[in-house]
């Protein structure tokens, strides 16, 4: 891992180590946080937006995007040959092109670990298992801790868990935090250690208050990354979602010398909205989030687009859809 | 805490350099030379008239010719003006005027790429806010007061009000074509005729808007554009075939037409001077906040009258703000206007160059403390870096004076009274901006403030159905709107 930025000017790893110590401290922690106004939020997302990125600097960014992405499959008839399909084009995106950087790691449910691990060895591309009774969360904790454990034995090299909406709606924080932390400690202990993607369902948070009080409290309980959403619920990796989850962890990272990675996942489809999103990490979190260690994006049609514009800028034209593999 | 690597290493190197994306020149093309626009047609200066060149304050370089006109000049515009006021503009339908007012708007938004690159060469305005937020505003003044034309008789202002006659209008050079469209929009739509002259360092938008008048098959003399410096202007709001004058520019100049005008029949509304409060409370949504003191204050390179260069922050988080501040501003892209990524322009001219320069000397030998961003000035043109001025009180000249630049003084207060007294204890009044999650004090702030605009939780917002205008030495008068058609009627 990329060394922690313990060097942050004036970050104390324990300033914030006794928040979470009861119900009501947690609670006004994050009722303290500064509030988000939602117009000037989304104007300076639409802002951010209009950046326009040619050539070179085009050129970086979708190589930067491709290594970034967790690409995805989680749907209820996914089968073994599906996922060594999508194993095969994240180690090999452009079969045509050996110089198109591998994806960042593919992110399957649980009882498919096993057959990613195995179609993914030796390629460094990563296995992200989703657990604790995704996409709801709608279980027992034990349940969800025996998910995560069921992956963590399986090989995944990262968890991607939902918190619990329905204590953090009803103000049960401490409940949403303990259970993080629970799940963390279930990814095992020191350098083996599966990496823990708190997911955020940002799209039932609903207000962009939850979204700062969410990273933070994902954040105070461990979490390595922070991700939007289950991409099973609209609106999922919203633009202003994305910058404020930035923010958080740049002040995070500011107070306590953690540097906590962002996944935005579900709705970044075209080469633009990938770019978009790496110009907000840029110029919102800085130039230590533009990399696969701390920002990922997690999608699947999105590479092929991807890919597309990756080959309009090195061969000067657009070819057809029918030139990259569906998988 | 450090788990598995969750890659070897990077894949790339994580600096990204934008790379330059400049909007393409070759959609204006300009003449050589431009003539006045009078009675529907573009003719040469007469006698005693000069000429001068307008240049790209971004590289210096000439853009084109325009005549400086004489008073004879005037003479005829203004005639022009009077002939089309008494023959055909005032004699018209509401209707068919709101008919050549919305033929304008179409065209302005179809030439909108066309004008905002012409806007940003001659003003060193980055492109990026000439086609977002000068060109749409532009053409949402005319359809605004398009729509006016034919109510008249339910704004307000009696069951028939009448138009004035014949306007001078002289604007200045922040905003050049917005303030033309501020200007121009109601007047015509009221039924007046215009004789507009545009600020010397940028005559460029207004010689193209002629254009689009002719386009629009206007009736010659409804609008006649007269380009020259102030002497132009002098003769055009002395001249006693005027009605009524309008003027946005300098709260000096603005003294000087209110004492030229003094005794006489014209109806005068000013658009002066600023040195707004931005109040930033401990509550505040601070991100935005963040945003909106740099929206505030170097939008435009500050060369905005309703800028918020006072930034008022609670003690209490005074540090922390500025901090954010400093921080936000070192990704602020400064450089050519014409490039899409450019947050920071060039400043207009070497006199306004100067004047920000000595403004800001004063600033630090009055004992504020200067910090700029790192950043790299081109060689040619007229550039200065954004600015912050900390330890600045009441006292600082730079908190008192207008410095129509990318200049911010931060002072501090400690409760919501003294924040009060210290944005109202200015000479100026035109605008001030209050930040906090409590709507309850939003309201008592913005009754107290004696500011013809109060922002709440954003800044520099515009739109043509909200009146602007300012108290005491900002002016009188008020622009957009519906309240922006009384300084052009007759109740």
């Amino acid at each position: 891992m990329p060394p922690l930025s313990t060097s942050v000017a004036g970050a104390d790893p324990d300033a914030l180590a006794d928040v979470a110590r009861s119900e009501a401290s947690l609670r006004r922690f994050l009722h303290g946080l500064p509030g988000v106004d939602q117009v000037g939020v989304e104007a300076r997302a639409s802002d951010l937006g209009t950046r326009s990125i040619k050539t070179t600097a085009k050129a970086f960014a979708i190589d930067l995007a491709i290594s970034m992405i967790d690409l995805t499959t989680l749907e209820g008839m996914d089968t073994h040959g599906k996922v060594k399909a999508l194993c095969a084009k994240g180690i090999r995106p452009d079969p045509t092109d050996s110089s198109v950087p591998k994806v960042a790691a593919i992110c399957v449910y649980n009882d498919l670990v096993g057959v990613a691990k195995k179609a993914l060895r030796g390629s460094g591309v990563h296995v992200a298992a989703v657990a604790t009774a995704f996409p709801s969360g709608r279980a027992s904790r034990a349940v969800k801790l025996a998910d995560t454990a069921d992956a963590v034995s399986a090989g995944a090299d990262e968890v991607d868990m939902v918190i619990d909406r329905g204590a953090f709606l009803s103000g049960h924080y401490t409940a949403v935090f303990d259970e993080i932390v629970a799940v963390r400690a279930a990814c095992g202990e020191g350098r083996g250690r599966s990496h823990l993607k708190v997911i955020l369902e940002t799209g039932e948070l609903q207000t962009y208050d939850n979204v700062r009080r969410a990273s933070w409290l994902a954040m105070l309980a461990g979490a390595d990354f922070i991700k939007t959403s289950t991409g099973k619920i609209a609106p999922a990796a919203t633009p202003p979602v994305t910058l404020i989850m930035l923010e958080a962890v740049r002040d995070f990272r500011e107070a306590t010398g953690r540097q906590v990675g962002v996944k935005p996942a579900g709705g970044i489809r075209t080469t633009k909205d990938a770019i978009k999103n790496l110009v907000m990490v840029s110029e919102i979190a800085g130039d230590d989030w533009l990399d696969p260690a701390y920002f990922r994006i997690g999608a699947s049609s999105v590479l092929n687009d991807l890919l597309m514009q990756r080959t309009k800028l090195t061969a000067g034209r657009y070819s057809g859809p029918d030139y990259f593999t569906l998988d | 805490m450090a788990g598995k690597p969750l890659l070897s290493k990077p894949v790339l190197s994580k600096h990204w350099e934008y790379a330059p994306a400049p909007e393409s020149r070759s959609v204006v093309s300009l003449l050589p030379s431009y003539g006045l626009f009078i009675d529907g047609a573009f003719v040469d200066g007469g006698a005693g008239s000069g000429s001068f060149k307008t240049i790209n304050p971004a590289t210096e370089e000439v853009l084109t010719e325009v005549v400086e006109a004489s008073s004879a000049d005037v003479d005829r515009a203004v005639a022009a003006a009077r002939k089309a006021y008494t023959r055909t503009w005032s004699k018209m339908s509401g209707r068919e005027r709101g008919k050549y007012l919305f033929r304008i708007a179409r065209l302005v938004q179809e030439r909108a790429r066309e004008l905002a690159v012409a806007e940003t060469l001659d003003n060193g305005k980055p492109i990026k806010e000439s086609r977002d937020v000068d060109l749409p505003l532009v053409a949402a003044h005319f359809f605004h007061y398009a729509g006016w034309a034919d109510k008249l008789a339910y704004a307000g202002f009696g069951p028939n009000p009448a138009s004035l006659g014949v306007c001078a209008q002289v604007i200045p050079w922040n905003f050049p074509l917005l303030m033309l469209a501020w200007k121009i929009a109601p007047a015509l739509a009221a039924g007046n005729t215009v004789v507009l002259k545009p600020a010397e360092t940028t005559p460029l938008t207004a010689l193209l808007f002629a254009e689009i008048c002719q386009q629009a098959d206007l009736p010659p003399g409804v609008v006649n554009i007269i380009t020259g410096a102030g002497a132009t202007g002098q003769a055009l709001v002395e001249h006693p075939g005027i009605d009524k004058v309008a003027f946005t520019g300098s709260t000096e100049v603005g003294k000087a037409i209110a004492r030229a005008v003094a005794g006489t029949d014209k109806k005068v509304t000013l658009e002066l001077g600023g040195k707004a409060a931005n109040i930033v409370f401990d509550d505040a949504p601070m991100d935005q906040a963040i945003e909106g003191i740099v929206r505030g204050v170097f939008f435009n390179q500050g060369h905005v009258c309703c800028a918020g260069t006072r930034l008022l922050v609670q003690e209490s988080v005074a540090d922390d703000v500025v901090k954010a501040l400093k921080r936000r501003l070192k990704t602020l892209r400064l450089g050519d206007p014409m490039d899409k990524n450019t947050d920071i322009g060039a400043i207009n001219s070497a006199v306004q160059l100067g004047r920000i320069r000595a403004m800001t000397d004063i600033g630090e030998a009055e004992g504020a403390e200067r910090w700029s961003p790192k950043c790299d000035l081109p060689a040619r043109g007229f550039w200065y870096p954004p600015t912050v001025f900390t330890g600045v009180t009441q006292a600082h000249r730079i908190a008192r004076e207008e410095i129509f630049g990318p200049v911010l003084s931060v002072l501090t207060f400690r409760t919501p009274k003294e924040a009060l007294e210290k944005a109202n204890n200015t000479p100026y009044g035109l605008s001030a901006g209050v930040w906090t999650d409590k709507g309850s004090r939003i309201l008592w702030m913005s009754q107290h403030l004696r500011a013809g605009v109060v922002w709440a939780n954003t800044f520099n917002q515009f739109d043509p159905a909200s009146p602007f205008g300012g108290y005491k030495e900002s002016g009188y008068g008020r622009e957009g709107g519906r309240h922006g058609l009384e300084a052009y009627l007759h109740g």
